[in-house]
């Protein structure tokens, strides 16, 4: 539905975006992941046709979006950074003044209006002027304005920006409804929400992809992924540390903390961590250990995240010492 | 619906929201009322035709008709607004005609409001009404070419003073290139062929001739060659804008 190819975009000596390429499906829901400046932003405005890329092409559905920009936005809905929207508007009259735009007056537009105004929660306040909003009923009326067509391709930057929690959970909820049967593009800064809504995440740093995968896949690049943290109510750690270390398969054996005693052990490569967490079951049962928990770490998307986009921080090795 | 008469409507509707087009329609009847009657002396004159009413327009236009298009695409860029307008399914150029001409009907009130003074010049004579209608579309016709003028220089920048000063300048300019004391200033020192020449390009030449009933197609293509350049510079000036 969107194929991103080759996108590069230059201010002046600045490149903002160097050359990306991805394809986003029916169905799918990526997430934008990236520090600030990476260039999300400037690469959802090429895709939306906002601004021209200095290089590269973007088809959206059978439309290339430089040749065909008209039927290419049509399919489309965006939701630009900041969300921003018509003052001196009634959010009932900006969300039809945006209806008309999208081909929809009359009849099929009071209802368009009507449908989004109760998916986003703004009924009530549909006759304030969107200047006296405060700003998460803003970002929402923006938002609303996005999908008042039902399009087919979303792009979504920041959706839950300024969002109360409530809030923030009602609108993943319809990304990840709507992701059922749309191409949605989203950007966040909140990971938990990639994990949430994404079937898929791409890392952005420095203009350039970093990572693509689906969350689980990213989150199997962290050195955690596969470490088993036990934790006993006592016991004496150095020698508890000592004995695991010698089980079958074990790489090497952090303490964690003394107290509650927690311990991080870390299979070898090409041991299950599954075999290694029955080994350490056992062994407890044999020590009379007063085992308290066993769980294998899946990974952490942000450190993940830290890694890919500060390559040269040890901040994600400090645990391994 | 078309695009750009949507987008007319939206602006329409946006000036009576704020008081932009009410000051302005207020200010400018009370400008042509006090030009037109203590300066002009439209009584006094005893002659029936309004070339006292007339007369001012070029001056009464060069502040006010600014502070109409001043934030024609400055407020669009300042609000970021621009970013949703120019991805919706719309053309870069149907969005600035349309937002043209929602400021154009603006003026275009204020202008019909002056209905009295047609009335009462009927009233106490016999006056040439088609004289009087040609100054009519003059009148508007330069409104258009001020109004595009300030479309442009709205859309250089997100700051409506910058391009509130920057429009007046330009029209400023275009008045006193024809403006007769500057021209007689310089037919001193300039060849007749070059005054004339740069006179060409003024509003007050053509307005001059227009509101002698002498209803040129040369005038008339002026004016329209003046809203049409500046409109296309304005899409140029959105282009490059986007473009970074
Ligand atoms: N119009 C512009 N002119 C010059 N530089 C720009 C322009 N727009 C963006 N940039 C630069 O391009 C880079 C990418 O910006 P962009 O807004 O895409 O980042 P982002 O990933 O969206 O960041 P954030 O997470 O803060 O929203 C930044 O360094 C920014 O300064
Ligand atoms: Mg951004």
């Amino acid at each position: 539905m969107i194929q991103v190819q080759n996108l590069r975009k230059e201010f002046g000596p600045k490149v903002a975006v160097n050359g990306i390429s991805f394809t986003v499906e029916k169905g799918e829901v990526l997430g934008f992941l990236g520090p600030n400046g990476a260039g999300k932003s400037t690469s959802m405005r090429m895709i939306t046709g906002f601004i021209p890329p200095t290089e590269g092409s973007v088809k959206v559905g059978e439309f290339d979006m430089l040749e065909n920009p008209i039927p290419a936005k049509r399919l489309i809905g965006y939701l630009p950074e900041n969300a921003p929207s018509y003052a001196d508007m009634s959010v009932r009259g900006f969300l039809a003044f945006t209806a008309e735009l999208r081909g929809l007056s009359g009849d099929a537009g009071k209802k368009a209006v009507n449908r989004v105004l109760e998916m986003c929660f703004l009924e009530n306040v549909q006759h304030q002027s969107v200047e006296t909003l405060s700003k998460g009923y803003r970002h929402r009326t923006c938002f609303a304005q996005s999908i008042i067509h039902d399009p087919e391709v979303l792009i979504l930057d920041e959706p839950t920006d300024g969002l109360d929690p409530n809030q923030k959970h009602e609108v993943r909820t319809l990304i990840k409804k709507m992701g059922e049967t749309k191409a949605i593009i989203f950007s966040t800064h909140i990971l938990e929400e990639v994990e949430a809504v994404c079937s898929r995440a791409i890392i952005i740093d420095r203009g350039t992809i970093v990572a693509n995968g689906t969350p689980r896949d990213l989150k199997m690049r962290s050195d955690q992924a596969g470490a088993i943290t036990v934790k006993l109510v006592d016991g004496n750690g150095e020698a508890i540390k000592a004995k695991l270390s010698h089980l079958n398969g074990v790489d090497r054996v952090t303490i964690l903390s003394e107290r509650p005693l927690t311990l991080r052990v870390w299979p070898r490569k090409g041991s299950g961590s599954d075999d290694v967490s029955r080994g350490i079951a056992d062994m407890a049962f044999q020590e009379r250990w007063s085992l308290q928990g066993l769980q294998v770490e899946e990974g952490r998307l942000d450190e993940v995240f830290r890694s890919i986009t500060l390559p040269d921080t040890k901040s994600t090795k400090e645990e391994t010492k | 619906m078309n695009p750009t008469l949507t987008i007319a409507r939206r602006e329409l509707k946006g000036y009576f929201a704020s008081p932009v087009a009410f000051v302005f329609i207020v200010i400018f009847l009370l400008l042509a009322a006090f030009f037109t009657f203590m300066l002009g002396g439209l009584f006094e004159r005893g002659e029936a035709n309004l070339l006292p009413f007339f007369t001012w327009h070029p001056w009464l236009y060069l502040f006010l008709v600014p502070a109409v298009g001043m934030r024609m695409w400055s407020e669009e860029r300042r609000l970021g607004t621009i970013e949703l307008l120019l991805t919706m399914p719309v053309t870069p150029w149907q969005a600035i005609v349309g937002k043209f001409l929602a400021s154009w009907v603006v003026v275009g009130i204020a202008l019909a409001l002056t209905f009295p003074v047609v009335m009462t010049v009927n009233y106490l004579g016999s006056p040439d009404n088609g004289v009087i209608f040609a100054g009519y579309l003059g009148s508007l016709l330069m409104a258009g070419a001020y109004l595009a003028v300030s479309a442009m220089t709205s859309a250089m920048t997100r700051n409506q003073v910058v391009s509130f000063i920057v429009a007046v300048v330009i029209c400023f300019f275009l008045i006193l290139v024809g403006y007769p004391p500057v021209t007689s200033l310089l037919t001193g020192w300039a060849p007749t062929w070059a005054v004339e020449g740069i006179a060409a390009f003024s509003v007050m030449t053509h307005f001059e001739s227009i509101q002698k009933g002498v209803l040129d197609s040369r005038d008339v293509l002026y004016f329209l060659s003046v809203i049409a350049f500046s409109l296309f510079t304005t899409s140029v000036i959105i282009r490059a804008h986007r473009a970074g």
